[in-house]
């Protein structure tokens, strides 16, 4: 009987320190939302949208190129790896065996751990050093590096879950391997896909890091590649290191915006998710 | 060789007394629409079917039986090269089709899949609407020209299945929310859309309501008159009601292939036997 005792406190003591270790992951969680929540909402109003920034000493004013600024840049980013991410994922499905293949997959999870500003590092190499310029160009180009592995061993994953008889019904229909790939296997596995590449966007749209010497900043308002371009990541940061009141409270703005913007990329993830369960099978 | 169903294609049984395939038949089981010789396959190193020789006739019913195992769905599955797809898969011997090796070096695989249609024992819809999935292989084969003429087959192919009344009034939702029977009679819907000339159906009905396997049966009895048609089943009425000729299969060895009727009053192997009267297995 005392085992069966002793084997209850053992067990009650991992509840416990699981509850424990979860309590900690959430605390700091909730306090920033907490924190970005009650300081953004004071700053934010429709202005911040609509409005440039203004000069030091001006109260008021917004973000409205730094909010055009880092739809660009993920806009770019994902036309740059959407495709490639995609296509690298199908590969690394279809020849899981292959050689080639367990390389490429190792580089892409090598690429995923690497520091964003190293990424940083190497597009001011290869896109701003040449032409002596900071560009929308370049900042797309490091977060679009950013998303391709990302995207890659989604897709990977996703597709490596689709049902193997799916594949032979088309097969046995008279489809090629690529039809039955691209008319089936990824279209069945698409919701996934797409929640994979809504859930890299966000990720890239909080980077900071690799924008700093690429995208750099713009204190105006364009939509020209080949310019520096203002973003809301590196927008709050310049403001939330400033000496100004009135700039941080712009920061803290801007801080909540970057929060919803992946809150609702998130949410739409999920909603996403749950059709593929309802399409895989009730 | 006489008529090709009397005499069965085991080389290494003694023959089998010779039986008179009725008069009509006789024409049609000269011909030979399958024809195979001393195939055998391995899985990897496993061997699962060993040194089958077989004719089947066309515009008859052959139908495959046998215990759980014995390689009847693997036997199909050789017909149309499905297996090509199973990693360390070998295949030993020959099998024609009209005359065809279609193992033979540089055989069109797509194109042999797509005469020789499949009916999987697992039915497998796509997760498309179930217009989609009957469309399917219309369109990969770029077989309909018009919308209407693609309407037109979808919905022919799904009276054939005798799945049109139950869905016609939803074609556009999801073919993953029909029942387990509606699924497979879109499956079988969906393969002859395409109008194979061959079509292996590996057990059809073994999710299907009486009723709807009643229809299938139906269904199989109609199509024999433009296709060949192959089918596994476990059930012995089944085979004894739908089937023209029967094979019995065990452990990866083809044991009597025969007229049905004869399968079932007077097997030559007492294997087949015991098998078909319940005896084991
Ligand atoms: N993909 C595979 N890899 C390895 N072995 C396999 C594979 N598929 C089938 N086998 C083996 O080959 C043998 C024949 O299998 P098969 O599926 O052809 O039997 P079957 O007669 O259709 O049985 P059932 O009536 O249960 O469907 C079995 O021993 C099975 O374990
Ligand atoms: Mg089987």
């Amino acid at each position: 009987m005392t085992r069966m005792v002793w084997r209850r406190m053992l067990s009650s003591l991992f509840v416990g320190a699981c509850a424990i270790a979860v309590l900690v992951a959430l605390v700091p969680l909730a306090f920033v939302l907490f924190f970005v929540l009650s300081r953004g909402v004071q700053a934010l109003n429709l202005d911040f949208f609509t409005h440039m920034p203004l000069p030091v000493g001006e109260s008021g004013g917004g973000m409205a190129n730094s909010i055009v600024g880092t739809l660009i840049l993920t806009g770019l980013a994902a036309l740059m790896a959407v495709p490639v991410g995609v296509m690298s994922g199908v590969y690394l499905s279809e020849f899981p065996g292959s050689r080639f293949t367990s390389i490429v997959r190792f580089a892409a999870d090598t690429l995923n751990g690497v520091p964003s500003i190293v990424i940083g590092v190497f597009a001011y190499g290869v896109a701003v050093l040449p032409f002596r310029q900071f560009s929308a160009l370049a900042g797309g180009l490091a977060l679009g590096i950013m998303m391709i592995p990302i995207i890659a061993r989604t897709t990977e994953e996703l597709l490596l879950l689709v049902p193997g008889a799916l594949r032979e019904g088309a097969l046995a229909l008279g489809a090629t391997r690529a039809r039955a790939v691209f008319t089936v296997i990824v279209p069945a596995a698409l919701p996934g896909i797409i929640t994979g590449i809504v859930l890299a966007l966000a990720r890239v749209a909080g980077e900071t890091a690799p924008l700093l010497f690429t995208s750099f900043n713009n204190r105006f308002f364009t939509t020209e590649l080949t310019q520096p371009i203002s973003s809301v990541t590196v927008q709050v940061f310049t403001y939330a290191i400033s000496p100004y009141e009135d700039w941080q409270r712009q920061a803290w703005a801007g801080a909540l915006v970057l929060v919803t913007i992946v809150f609702i990329c998130s949410l739409m993830a999920r909603l996403a998710t749950s059709r593929v369960a309802d399409m895989r099978g009730r | 060789m006489t008529g090709q169903i009397a005499n069965p294609s085991i080389r290494l049984k003694a023959p089998t007394p010779t039986a008179r395939p009725t008069e009509g038949a006789a024409n049609r089981e000269r011909d030979v629409k399958i024809d195979v010789e001393h195939l055998s396959f391995f899985y990897g190193a496993k061997r699962a079917l060993e040194d089958i020789s077989v004719k089947i006739h066309p515009n008859v019913v052959t139908a495959f039986i046998g215990p759980s195992g014995c390689g009847k769905s693997t036997f199909l599955r050789t017909l149309n090269r499905m297996n090509d797809i199973i990693p360390g898969a070998r295949v030993e011997g020959t099998a024609r089709i009209d005359g065809n090796d279609i193992y033979a070096p540089g055989v069109d695989v797509v194109g042999l899949r797509r005469r020789v249609g499949m009916v999987f024992q697992k039915s497998n819809p796509f997760p498309k609407s179930i217009f989609e999935n009957v469309a399917y292989g219309l369109r990969i084969n770029g077989m309909a020209g018009s919308k209407a003429e693609l309407a037109g087959r979808v919905e022919e192919s799904l009276r054939q299945a005798a799945l049109w009344d139950e869905v016609k009034d939803r074609l556009q939702e999801s073919a993953l929310a029909m029942s387990g029977g509606q699924q497979q009679r879109l499956c079988i819907a969906r393969a002859l859309a395409v109008r194979p000339d061959i079509l292996l159906m590996d057990e059809p009905a073994s999710a299907l309501d009486p009723i709807a396997t009643q229809r299938i049966e139906e269904l199989v009895y109609d199509l024999k008159k433009a296709y060949t048609i192959v089918i596994v089943t476990h059930n012995m009425q089944q085979a004894a009601r739908v089937s023209d000729h029967t094979a019995f299969f065990w452990l990866g060895r083809l044991i009597e292939y025969d007229r049905t009727d004869k399968i079932f009053t007077a097997p030559a192997e007492k294997l087949t036997e015991d098998y078909v009267t319940g005896r084991f297995g």
